[in-house]
């Protein structure tokens, strides 16, 4: 069980920099998830905290010590790869009990932990069967096993679950989620499916080029993105992005009509956020936001349906409630009530704030 | 699985003017492969006097010259030479060429292209050049004559460092960072996690080192001077110096000599077709 600080942590490869200098607390027995696109660093910063990957600049601090010179092997630190890794040539039970290959209990102990350890990813009768005869999901699961079974002071997981199909990953999710409630270790977890994040972490890591843009609960990220990527990248589907101008306190969006918003203090062009569940399909009265487009689009899916709308010059998605369709082609009203805007400077792409 | 078996069904019924060309010209290679081999064991169960007879079939098969030659003392300790040689020699090379391929494609050091160019370009030259420098050197070093003067130039070969360099390129290094964070050391995650994922790379390397050893004809015969250190090959071929050519006996040692690589063959060669290395990964 430790605590983990990256502190100005910087990768280098030759001359290009894949990590910025990031800061970031993941305190003990935290569930921390990193999200963001391909690229943006996540599997290098992992790749540092293991070991497997030098530090170029920073320090990387675990139980309060720093470890930048440490091997991976001192670390006591437990790693799912997205391959799984497990190894061909041994049969599960040995395969999980790789995972004490330094530590120093008896055998008769180390058998006893791969017993239980198996027993609590329902493994045990699978313990003498080889990673060929087994499922993606078994596989899967024998990987964690290994990671289990030494008690280590962290696991690190590199988008273990895209392998699987999404019944399956689902369910994992669930099952990795039990595992940590149950171990109560340390997980720092990379992924760039937010439905994932959202699902799994106490703290999601928003990564993008290198950076880190912002950290917080899910419930945070959702309701307050500091910025556009963040709010298009949290939340499925994406929040819609329309612009708009505020002059004078008013707010203008061109083939909307807007009224009795609490506007922030700013002046000038602005990006309108709104997410597809708040933007429904039908006439109301009352403030907020309101507008008409044409269908180019639909998505039922049973309980709801998404409606795509030409609404100006832009795209996006709303949602009719119940079993309502709209005709392709046909015109609809759509409204979005107030508190459900986030507005975004058009520059910069920061948030204001929520109207 | 499925659609290559039922291709084959079809494929068998209808023969085509491609197939029969193949089939003619496979069976003609056969023939001209297989036909001194067949001579070679005709011959031994021949008299003296029926050697130059060249019939398939023996007129009168006869084992003696079996009896003549497994009772020759000196044919014992040459097989036992042989022996000795092509297993140190395959030992050496399964561990040298393998330690050597994985450092080359595992690890990142500076000169790490150079060196794999400089053991490369090692191939281009002809063993028949490498003889001389070879003898002055054992010569020099107190060599000659000895087991160690016969092996030392085959201890490690560049063919079999490529050989394993590119097949250990081919094991994905989320195995050797797996084993890495579980804390063993570098010469453990070779030993136990690299090794047993070539071990198709190991047994073809391990079948051609020793072929070519048990073989190995033109350097032993120069680099020992007494007949008790002979390897099999100079030995037999000894056997011709003498007097005049006892063709039978020859062929008779020649047939016996083919046993180990039969069995060196037969034993190892169903670890080739054991491709074990992808189902560690994804499902
Ligand atoms: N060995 C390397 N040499 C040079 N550049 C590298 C190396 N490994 C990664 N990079 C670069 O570092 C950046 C971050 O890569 P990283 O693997 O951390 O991305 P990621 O966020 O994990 O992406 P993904 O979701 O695709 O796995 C990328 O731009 C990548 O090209
Ligand atoms: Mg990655």
């Amino acid at each position: 069980m430790a605590k983990i600080e990256l502190q100005k942590l910087v990768k280098e490869y030759g001359k290009t920099r894949a990590v910025h200098g990031i800061d970031l607390t993941i305190e003990d027995g935290e569930f921390v998830v990193f999200v963001g696109p391909s690229g943006c660093g996540k599997s290098t910063t992992l790749r540092m905290i293991a070991g497997l990957e030098d530090i170029s600049g920073g320090n990387l601090l675990i139980g309060g010590e720093v470890v930048n010179q440490r091997e991976p092997k001192q670390r006591n630190i437990a790693m799912v790869f997205q391959n799984y890794a497990i190894y061909p040539h041994m049969t599960v039970g040995q395969n999980i009990g790789f995972g004490l290959y330094t530590s120093k209990l008896s055998k008769a102990e180390k058998q006893k932990r791969i017993e239980e350890t198996g027993k609590i990813l329902g493994l045990e009768k699978l313990l003498d069967r080889r990673p060929a005869a087994l499922s993606g999901g078994q596989r899967q699961r024998v990987a964690i096993g290994r990671a289990m079974v030494r008690d280590p002071a962290a696991f690190l997981f590199d988008e273990p679950l895209s392998n699987l199909d999404a019944q399956l990953r689902a369910q994992m999710r669930l099952e990795i989620k039990n595992l940590h409630r149950r171990l109560g270790t340390t997980i720092v977890y990379v992924t760039h499916d937010q439905v994932e994040a959202m699902t799994m972490a106490d703290k999601i890591v928003v990564m993008r080029d290198g950076n880190i843009l912002q950290v917080g609960t899910p419930t945070d990220l959702y309701e307050n993105p500091v910025d556009v990527f963040t709010a298009r990248f949290i939340g499925s589907p994406s929040m819609n992005m329309v612009e708009g101008t505020i002059a004078g306190g008013d707010l203008s969006i061109e083939g909307a009509g807007a009224s009795g918003l609490g506007l922030p203090t700013h002046d000038g062009k602005v990006l309108v956020g709104v997410r597809p569940h708040d933007l429904v399909v039908g006439e109301f009265g009352g403030a907020g936001l309101s507008a008409s487009g044409t269908v180019e689009a639909v998505e039922p899916l049973g309980s709801e349906t998404l409606v795509h709308l030409a609404l100006g010059k832009a795209q996006v998605i709303a949602t009719a409630p119940g079993r309502v369709v709209p005709q392709i082609g046909s015109t609809v009203s759509v409204h979005a009530g107030t508190g459900s805007l986030y507005l975004f400077d058009a520059v910069s792409e920061k948030a204001l704030g929520r109207a | 699985m499925t659609v290559t078996s039922t291709e084959l069904k079809a494929n068998s019924r209808d023969i085509r003017p491609g197939r029969i060309i193949a089939w003619t010209l496979l069976l003609i290679g056969g023939l001209i492969m297989i036909t001194p081999l067949l001579f070679m064991f005709s011959t031994s169960l021949k008299t003296s006097g029926q050697v130059y007879d060249l019939r398939l079939i023996p007129a009168a098969p006869t084992f003696d010259n079996y009896i003549k030659v497994l009772g020759d003392g000196r044919f014992m300790q040459w097989f036992l030479n042989s022996t000795i040689i092509a297993v140190t020699v395959t030992i050496s090379n399964v561990f040298f060429d393998s330690l050597v391929g994985y450092t080359l494609a595992k690890f990142e050091f500076r000169g790490r292209y150079f060196i794999f160019l400089a053991i490369l370009s090692t191939l281009m030259i002809p063993t028949e050049m490498l003889v001389i420098p070879w003898y002055l050197m054992s010569s020099q070093l107190g060599w000659l004559n000895s087991y160690w003067g016969i092996m030392f130039p085959g201890m490690m070969t560049a063919f079999g460092t490529f050989l394993m360099k590119q097949f250990f390129e081919g094991v994905p290094n989320d195995f050797l960072e797996a084993a890495r964070v579980d804390g063993l050391n570098e010469f453990t995650i070779w030993w136990k996690i690299a090794m047993p994922m070539v071990v198709p790379a190991i047994s073809a390397l391990a079948i051609f080192t020793f072929l070519g050893n048990w073989t190995a004809f033109f350097w032993p015969l120069i680099v020992t001077t007494s007949k008790e250190l002979y390897t099999l090959p100079v030995g037999i071929s000894s056997f011709s110096a003498e007097a005049s050519i006892q063709w039978e006996l020859i062929m008779t040692g020649a047939a016996i000599g083919t046993i180990p690589t039969l069995l060196v063959f037969l034993l190892l060669q169903r670890y080739i077709v054991r491709g074990v290395m992808l189902a560690g990964l994804k499902g």
